[in-house]
């Protein structure tokens, strides 16, 4: 149930609906998404969709996990899989309108100069993870729906008493779900670049690396997903395909971090709370990701496959990543999205925490993982107990965290100061129009000159592209 | 409270020493770089903090050399990372020849346990040490996975097929089992122990206790008991196939086709008889899904490889020879080093 909720409806979702549907248009001077209506609709989708997630959850629950493995979900739950399995149909179609819409939106909709590689690396980053929304979320819909069938119908699909194949199931759902952890960091990772350069007040060190690092992430990702299935009786030689390519796309994401960090070098560097996040997605997904190089090795992931390292290997990329920048985005944009500033000191003193808390919590889980704790335990073995209550310490300072952006966001929108149309000093067709941005955005449709955050009159630079 | 506090997996096998080291080398290249990462983040948001409100960094747009540097050697440490993991993965993957056979199957929630000369276990599983052991593992109902962290070993366990895993103890002791594929709501429930004995205590275990009819004796009982043997006669041409030395060889199908009589396809022939159809024979043979269970299945299925020179187990008392070849497909093992 954690899982179907968080991934589905909060993880999935955050950064391409709350700050993307926002920033979208504004960023390419458009004064709309493509399809208002369309996105209204893929609102009520979601909508719909959580309402069955909901009432699988207050009517019991679903015992399945996130992951819906055949044939537990089809022949052996008696527990709410398939309002939990609808539930997860029907988002499938908000993720999948959305990804249209930026698609439509950024190929048709770009101001009079804002070409390509003008366009801010936030709209890269959300034009690879639209290309997966609508390329990847069709299998898993289809895929919630064959379990459906054969639960209620009895469909030998899945179920080897049936004649069908279990292990066809986790092929199908990995398909969608490993790309799907890209859907959740892509737009993080776009995030973080505009803040990167916006408190270094410097342009990006390599434009065209970062933004075809998404692409590259993006088509590379639906190659990989066979990695969770080393144990699972593949042959042995598609495990060795999928472990070579899985290693692959840890290349393009390597290469975002060295160039976040070259483009701090010789800036004008500012401490306050987007950096702060921007920093703590740098270091979690840092450790995330070189901890995904350990499970694409395959002699190690039989080891600890299925293990709390996995656990804690994904909450680093997937909540770690996914958290940081939207938290990080939340800050950045809020003035612009609210009109109004938040109490700096707060907001600096919560993404500490946030980071403290989310390290408690899960690098012991590295540890246990390793020792050889199984995931989805409830109960176990006391040596696996002080790790244990570590996270648990972690979870709770984690939550606080969560919670005092909470009050300090909701009290700016009653006593905040009005926030200036560019608070930040930084650059960007958002900053450009008053804070919080009229209906249709721009009274008169921007012409773009050059690409986003020149700080420096193009006289001044020194290096070359 | 900390009396118990382990930050470190047992090495008890063969096989744990060669995870570790390579664990060591991703996980010292990892935190080099991750160090290297948060040094230069740190040190350059120290060196270039803003001095003044209207300060603005100095625009430079890139590097073609460094990102072909730091794309490039990420890529050939990544590859040396896959080549010895899917070295690694080889070696765990594929059971020496001649190593001691236990048949396993997982059901909601225990794991029983089926040795060659009858002793039957749950939950637990006694193995002698400095022996490989390969595991025959079959589910009654859902995925299950078999664990054991000392060991390094893991594989799933998955109903309608056989997977196997193999292991050689190197440390008499009691270890954890577990299941590691989610199964149900007591799946936290579904662990065990290894014992790994020495070899004399290990005889001394196999003959002690009340070992019930071998896996070949109960299967032939029920081959005899299920009329099997009016259709399949030994040695002579019935209305199925003779059986005897089918196990390991090659059978020609009525569609052309070819396949190997391993235990995947004796299971698939007993509860699913229409798949694959042996040349020159009809299709007349009723299904038997549902009247015999997984156990029953693997002891038809060490019937049926009794009857094949290829097929003989070898003895768990390690009678024989442990380099005699045990299955015609499989790879010859390098020679052991001696002190493993």
């Amino acid at each position: 149930m954690h899982g179907v909720v968080m991934v589905f409806f909060f993880l999935i979702p955050s950064i391409p609906a709350v700050l993307g549907n926002f920033l979208v248009p504004i960023m390419i001077g458009a004064k709309d998404l493509a399809f208002p209506r369309i996105n209204l609709l893929s609102w009520y989708i979601y909508v719909l969709g959580g309402v069955f997630t909901l009432f699988a959850a207050l009517s019991g629950g679903v015992d399945t996990g996130w992951t819906f493995y055949t044939p537990y979900s089809t022949a052996a739950s008696n527990s709410h899989v398939m309002s939990a399995a609808l539930g997860v149909f029907i988002t499938g179609f908000s993720s999948i309108l959305t990804g249209l819409n930026f698609i439509v939106t950024i190929h048709r909709m770009r101001a009079p100069g804002m070409t390509w590689f003008r366009l801010p690396l936030f709209i890269w980053a959300h034009y690879a993870t639209s290309l997966i929304m609508i390329l990847g979320t069709p299998v898993i819909a289809i895929t919630v729906l064959m379990v459906a069938a054969e639960r209620a119908l009895h469909l030998g699909i899945f179920d080897p008493a049936l004649g069908g194949d279990p292990v066809l199931f986790q092929h199908l759902f990995w398909f969608y779900s490993h790309p799907a952890v890209y859907i959740m960091i892509l737009p993080a990772m776009g995030v973080i670049s505009e803040i990167v350069q916006a408190f270094s007040r410097k342009n990006i060190f390599g434009y065209s690396f970062i933004a075809f690092s998404s692409l590259a992430i993006a088509v590379i990702g639906f190659f990989v997903w066979g990695h969770h299935l080393f144990v699972a009786g593949q042959s042995v030689y598609a495990g060795l395909i999928f472990s070579f390519i899985s290693f692959l796309v840890a290349i393009p994401s390597a290469i975002k971090v060295f160039n976040w960090t070259a483009t701090i070098y010789k800036g004008s560097v500012s401490l306050d709370s987007p950096m702060l996040y921007a920093f703590g997605f740098i270091g979690l997904f840092t450790i995330g990701g070189l901890t995904g190089l350990v499970l694409a090795t395959m002699g190690i992931d039989i080891h600890v496959h299925d293990t709390y390292f996995v656990v804690a290997h994904f909450h680093y990329i997937m909540v770690g990543g996914a958290i940081m920048g939207y938290l990080g985005g939340l800050h950045y944009w809020w003035p612009k999205m609210t009109g109004k500033l938040y109490s700096e000191a707060w907001s600096k003193f919560s993404a500490l925490i946030v980071f403290v808390g989310f390290n408690l919590t899960f690098f012991p889980q590295f540890i246990a993982g390793y020792i050889g704790m199984p995931r989805r335990y409830h109960a176990y073995p006391p040596e696996f107990q002080v790790l244990n209550v570590l996270s648990s310490a972690g979870a709770s300072i984690l939550a606080v965290g969560y919670i005092i952006p909470l009050i300090y966001f909701m009290y700016s929108l009653v006593a905040g100061e009005k926030a200036a149309n560019d608070p930040w000093g930084s650059r960007g067709l958002e900053w450009e129009i008053p804070s919080p941005p009229p209906t249709e955005n721009f009274t008169v449709t921007p012409v773009v000159t050059e690409g986003t955050h020149q700080y420096v009159h193009p006289s001044q630079e020194v290096g070359v592209a | 409270m900390f009396t118990n506090f382990p930050l470190f997996p047992q090495q008890a096998s063969v096989q744990a020493g060669q995870v570790d080291a390579i664990y060591f080398f991703v996980v010292a290249i990892t935190a080099f770089f991750s160090l290297i990462i948060a040094g230069a983040i740190a040190f350059f948001a120290a060196k270039y903090r803003r001095r003044h409100d209207a300060e603005v960094g100095v625009a430079i747009h890139g590097s073609l050399i460094l990102e072909i540097l730091w794309s490039v050697i990420p890529f050939f440490l990544t590859m040396g990372m896959f080549a010895w993991g899917a070295k690694v993965f080889f070696d765990l993957y594929r059971p020496p020849a001649g190593a001691m056979e236990i048949f396993v199957v997982g059901k909601q929630w225990m794991w029983k346990i089926q040795h060659m000369d009858g002793q039957r276990e749950i939950n637990e599983l006694h193995v002698p040490v400095g022996r490989p052991v390969k595991l025959i593992m079959g589910s009654e109902d859902v995925i299950h996975s078999f664990y054991i962290p000392a060991f390094r070993v893991k594989a799933d366990v998955i109903p309608g097929r056989y997977n196997t895993l193999w292991f050689e103890a190197t440390k008499p002791g009691t270890y954890h089992l577990f299941c590691a594929e989610y199964c149900g709501t007591k799946h936290s429930g579904m662990t065990g122990r290894v014992v790994a004995m020495d070899p004399a205590d290990y005889q001394a275990w196999l003959s002690g206790g009340s070992a019930s009819d071998s896996p070949v004796a109960a299967g032939e009982k029920l081959f005899q008991d299920l009329v099997c043997n009016t259709c399949h006669i030994q040695g002579s041409q019935g209305r199925g196939p003779v059986l005897t030395n089918l196990f390991g060889n090659t059978v020609e199908l009525q569609d052309g086709g070819r396949v190997t009589a391993d235990e995947a396809y004796i299971r698939e022939s007993i509860v699913n008889p229409q798949a694959k159809i042996v040349a020159g024979f009809q299709p007349i043979m009723p299904t038997f899904q549902g009247l015999v269970t997984e156990e029953q299945l693997l002891q038809l299925i060490a019937y049926v490889r009794s009857l094949s020179a290829q097929g003989t187990a070898p003895s768990p008392a390690g009678t024989a020879a442990p380099t005699m070849p045990q299955k015609s497909d499989q790879p010859v093992q390098e020679p052991r080093k001696p002190g493993r």
